[in-house]
């Protein structure tokens, strides 16, 4: 019983994968027909990899790895403005360091770096703040990149290079929403989904409200969980439990940390500088409605799209295909598994991604080939 | 980034834009800190916060930060944002 060491609470983690077998029974659910369940956070895809959790739980569920990685998501085309601005020799360009390895069609900011762009990989946007102080000379663009987690961040930032009136510092912001895509996944024909495991730290910034319409428009069950493995069997135990009782609701397994009405102070920071664009692109899902966000005009002095005339819309053509062989759409939406991608370990490893899937620990593919020879012996 | 890591609000830093220390772990780290501020800043110190890309979240108890550390210490999430805040210090120098 290796798992038993893994868990904080091996006899509850028993008692919950019994009580999963026993509903995964009742709903008639079997390897060949089981109940599709999408994770739609990349944290909770690297947790059930990290936990064998799909390898514990019965063979009549099925996880599906959801949308919510946002370097795996991010279209090479803004890679290379990323690249492009970058290699302005006026500019510093700051970004987390999950960005460095995302392939653009030509390079990565990694081999820009590496040939001489002035690239910094900070941990905060406050440090790229504190970058722009300490070279007035220079411009400082921040890569606002990342889901609910980060925009708030991004937000006060701008607000605070706004109130010091600082002329060199600018956000090229790529900050993406998560229910956008849920919705555009739930409308894809092709798509099985029958319940959802909620992101935890995006709903503790935009409460549980935003899902509603899973439930009520879809009848679709979706828990909010928590990231201890304890959280995630427990947040798919509710979900089941939700089918087999014919109930779509949107509960919150993780109350501890998730208020249902999210942080107040984080929204209206959101809500003062951002504003949705019409259309995003995704890597992988293609263009989603009001699915990423763009400076307000009242902030266009920190926006780098307008600075550097660079940026979604302008230039370089919007869709870029990804490279031959790569299959990082159809795992992302859930179409392969990773495994089956035939690309997988050979052409397409975490030291040499081809797909964006590959370069984040939050990808289904990365945590798959990390994770996934791992054989934890089954329950007694 | 998705997961933030725990700290511990150790002072005030700065009360006009908002910053405070927080201890990760023994790392100290320049944190702001107006997300979860509702109850007046200085009500803060001691408390255990959620940190996400330098940003206090939420509040949590020190149960929760515990058994969120373990959690990111198990997933090798909890040395990935250690490096990140490494990293970010030698850049802030241009040292890389």
């Amino acid at each position: 019983m290796k798992y038993a060491e893994e868990f904080r609470d091996p006899k509850a983690a028993k008692g919950l994968l019994a009580q999963i077998a026993q509903v995964i029974d009742e709903l008639g659910a079997t390897k060949e027909k089981p109940v599709h369940i999408m994770e739609i956070c990349g944290g909770h895809t690297h947790a059930i990899f990290r936990y064998g959790l799909d390898k514990l739980t019965p063979e009549g569920l099925e996880f599906i790895h959801g949308p919510g990685c946002p370097v795996c998501v991010l279209p090479m085309s803004r890679v290379d403005e990323c690249v492009e601005l970058a290699e302005r020799p006026e500019v510093i360009f700051t970004t987390f360091g999950d960005a460095m390895r995302v392939p653009g069609t030509k390079k990565s900011l990694l081999q820009a770096k590496a040939e001489g762009a002035d690239i910094r990989m900070v941990y905060s946007p406050l440090d790229a703040l504190e970058l722009a102080r300490r070279n007035p000379d220079r411009e400082v663009v921040f890569f606002g990149l990342g889901f609910e987690t980060t925009t708030p961040s991004t937000a006060l930032s701008i607000q605070q290079a706004a109130s010091e009136e600082m002329a060199n510092f600018s956000v090229f912001c790529n900050h993406i929403t998560v229910p956008p895509p849920i919705k555009a996944l739930l409308d894809d024909p092709h798509m099985i989904l029958d319940g959802f495991v909620g992101p935890g730290h995006v709903s503790m910034v935009i409460g549980v409200e935003p899902y509603r319409f899973i439930a009520r428009d879809y009848g679709k069950p979706i828990v909010v969980a928590g990231f201890e493995p304890i959280d995630l069997l427990q947040s798919v135990l509710m979900v089941l439990e939700q089918m087999r009782d014919g109930r779509a609701e949107v509960e919150n397994q993780y109350s501890r940390v998730v208020q249902d009405d999210g942080n107040p102070v984080s929204i209206a920071a959101c809500d003062d500088v951002y504003e949705p664009r019409p259309t995003f692109e995704w890597r992988g899902l293609g263009e989603i409605d009001s699915s990423g966000l763009r400076i307000r005009e009242k902030y266009v002095a920190f926006d780098a799209e307008t600075k550097f005339s660079i940026g979604y819309g302008k230039g370089a053509p919007r869709f870029v295909p990804e490279p031959e062989g790569c299959a990082c759409g159809d795992v992302m939406t859930g179409r392969l598994k990773p495994i089956q991608c035939p690309q997988f370990g050979k052409g397409c490893t975490p030291e040499m991604p081809l797909g964006a899937l590959m370069v984040s620990s939050e990808g289904a593919c990365a945590a798959y080939y990390q994770y996934g020879g791992v054989d934890l012996e089954p329950a007694e | 980034m998705c997961l933030g890591i725990p700290g511990q609000i150790v002072e005030i830093s700065d009360h006009e834009t908002n910053l405070a220390l927080a201890d990760v772990s023994g790392v100290r780290r320049k944190v702001n800190v107006t997300c979860v501020a509702g109850e007046g800043l200085d009500a803060l110190v001691g408390k255990w916060v959620l940190i996400h890309v330098g940003f206090a979240m939420a509040i949590i108890d020190e149960a929760e930060a515990k058994k969120t550390m373990d959690t990111l210490n198990a997933l090798g999430e909890a040395q990935e944002e250690f490096e990140a805040m490494f990293e970010s210090d030698r850049a802030m120098e241009g040292r890389t």
